[in-house]
């Protein structure tokens, strides 16, 4: 299988001296829903800065699509959706696509086409005229996700994307991830909610900075012989202490 | 660089800001309040008051736009949209060269009414004539937005925005020239005055006021304000980084 991400040794140092990611490899697949899965604080939001490249590395090398992460010929391939929902609350839902739409050279003519696709693919049509400010938290976390869609990306990478939302709506959030899944793009989930990990294809399990385990869900369940990913989860750390 | 994303910045700006009218209106009415303020504080005395009315067009667009950027990209930092921006193809010049002209042509606007104002309702005599007030008006409130764009890296929230204006903005306003001359001054403090950019913003409407006709030091005046404002904004995109 084509590796999509490839990290070698990575070392991530915050602040002066807390080190958030302790030699980190992995590889990563084209296609699959990759999930990050772990407590707060484990340091899966630092991995994902490391991926698309806004975080300085310690040590180590990640390549991206055979570039170094954070490549200028990468911001077109990768999308990054901030844990905030990092849209402007101050302008429209059409607005904010309108200009991050710019930002990746989709042009004049393509413009209204690809509004309104990036609308239906989100289910945000008859919103597009509202502030996003005064939208509900799904709602917005929705305009996010199509920001992250626009120009075509080829890796997505979503940091916590479902957190805070209502059962359903986070049913419908990843319908759309398997619908994305299912158009080529790569894409990396991180949440701290076990149950999300039996929904990814592939499960990375992140504990104060370190990879504890990378394989598919079904197997890390046979592995630890648990039911649920959660009950892995609690055999495996609590083996360890 | 792309001059579409800049301009596209720039109106993604001023679209945020139709969005919001009471800010709007605070930013382009206040000042207006303030010199009707003054008027009347200097009732009897209609001569101090045209001598300081001028002054008064360097000093509002370059303050207001300074409080205004400051908060603006603050904001940027904090939502996560400069977090996100730094991922996406446009490069930093884009982001702050947006950002600058947004706040000066809103800076234009408010110096225009505050020009109406004091020489159209009050009736303050300028020698150089309307446009030279426009030109300096428009440059101090570029040097203000400059200002504000780099100064919004060293506050973490927007109660240290706010307060910054006061070590950064109020003793150059107190030295300005504008409440006593300079060369009255202290001679540390008259040295103090002339490396603070503000002083020069005040001198060129000073000169726009006393002078009929364009001199070189309303040239030079001019030339030490765009280059604060443009080292300023130099020094603001080298504290954006992709990488942190």
């Amino acid at each position: 299988m084509a590796s999509a991400i490839k990290i070698q040794n990575l070392n991530v140092i915050l602040g002066k001296d807390f080190e958030a990611l302790k030699n980190i490899s992995l590889d990563l697949s084209i296609g699959k829903i990759i999930g990050f899965i772990g407590p707060s604080g484990a340091g899966k939001t630092t991995l994902i800065r490391s991926i698309v490249g806004r975080q300085k590395l310690a040590k180590g090398s990640i390549n991206v699509f055979g570039l170094p992460a954070g490549d200028k010929h990468l911001r077109n391939d990768v999308s990054y959706m901030t844990q905030e929902s990092s849209v402007y609350s101050d302008l429209t839902v059409i607005e904010n696509l309108h200009y991050f739409a710019t930002m990746h050279d989709v042009t004049r003519q393509t413009m209204p086409s690809e509004i309104k696709r990036l609308l239906e693919v989100v289910g945000l049509t008859s919103q597009a005229k509202q502030l996003v400010g005064s939208l509900s938290g799904g709602q917005k976390q929705r305009v996010s996700l199509a920001i992250a869609l626009i120009g075509k990306p080829r890796l997505m990478v979503l940091d916590e994307p479902t957190v805070g939302l209502d059962p359903l709506l986070r049913e419908q959030l990843w319908a759309l991830f398997r619908k994305f899944s299912e158009a080529g793009i790569t894409l990396i989930i991180s949440s701290h909610v076990m149950d999300e990990a039996e929904r990814c294809d592939e499960l990375v399990l992140i504990r104060e900075g370190e990879v504890l385990t990378h394989d598919t869900p079904a197997n890390f369940c046979k592995k630890t012989s648990s039911k649920t990913v959660e009950q892995g989860f609690v055999k495996l750390v609590g083996g360890r202490k | 660089m792309s001059p579409l994303k800049t301009l596209t910045t720039t109106q993604r700006v001023l679209k945020q800001l139709s969005h919001d009218p009471r800010t709007l209106a605070l930013v382009l009415l206040v000042p207006l309040l303030l010199i009707v303020l003054l008027r009347y504080v200097f009732y009897e005395n209609t001569v101090l008051f045209n001598g300081i009315a001028p002054m008064l067009l360097g000093i509002f667009p370059l303050a207001m736009m300074f409080l205004v950027t400051s908060i603006a990209t603050l904001r940027e930092r904090t939502s996560g949209t400069l977090d996100r921006l730094m991922t996406e193809p446009i490069s930093k010049a884009d982001f702050i060269f947006g950002y600058a002209i947004a706040f000066s042509v809103i800076g234009f606007i408010q110096a225009s009414l505050a020009s109406i104002v004091i020489l159209g309702v009050f009736d303050v005599t300028v020698m150089g004539g309307t446009l030279p007030v426009l030109i300096t008006a428009v440059s101090a409130a570029f040097l203000g937005t400059t200002l504000g764009l780099f100064v919004s890296v060293f506050a973490r929230n927007e109660f240290q925005a706010v307060q910054l204006i006061m070590p950064i903005l109020m003793p150059q306003i107190l030295l300005c020239g504008l409440f006593t001359p300079r060369d009255q001054m202290a001679p540390a403090l008259e040295w103090l005055s002339n490396v603070f950019p503000v002083t020069y913003s005040v001198d060129a409407m000073q000169q726009v006021a006393m002078h009929t006709h364009w001199g070189s030091q309303l040239t030079r005046d001019l030339a030490i304000i765009l280059g604060c404002g443009i080292v300023a904004l130099f020094l603001g995109a080298a504290t954006i980084r992709r990488k942190e």
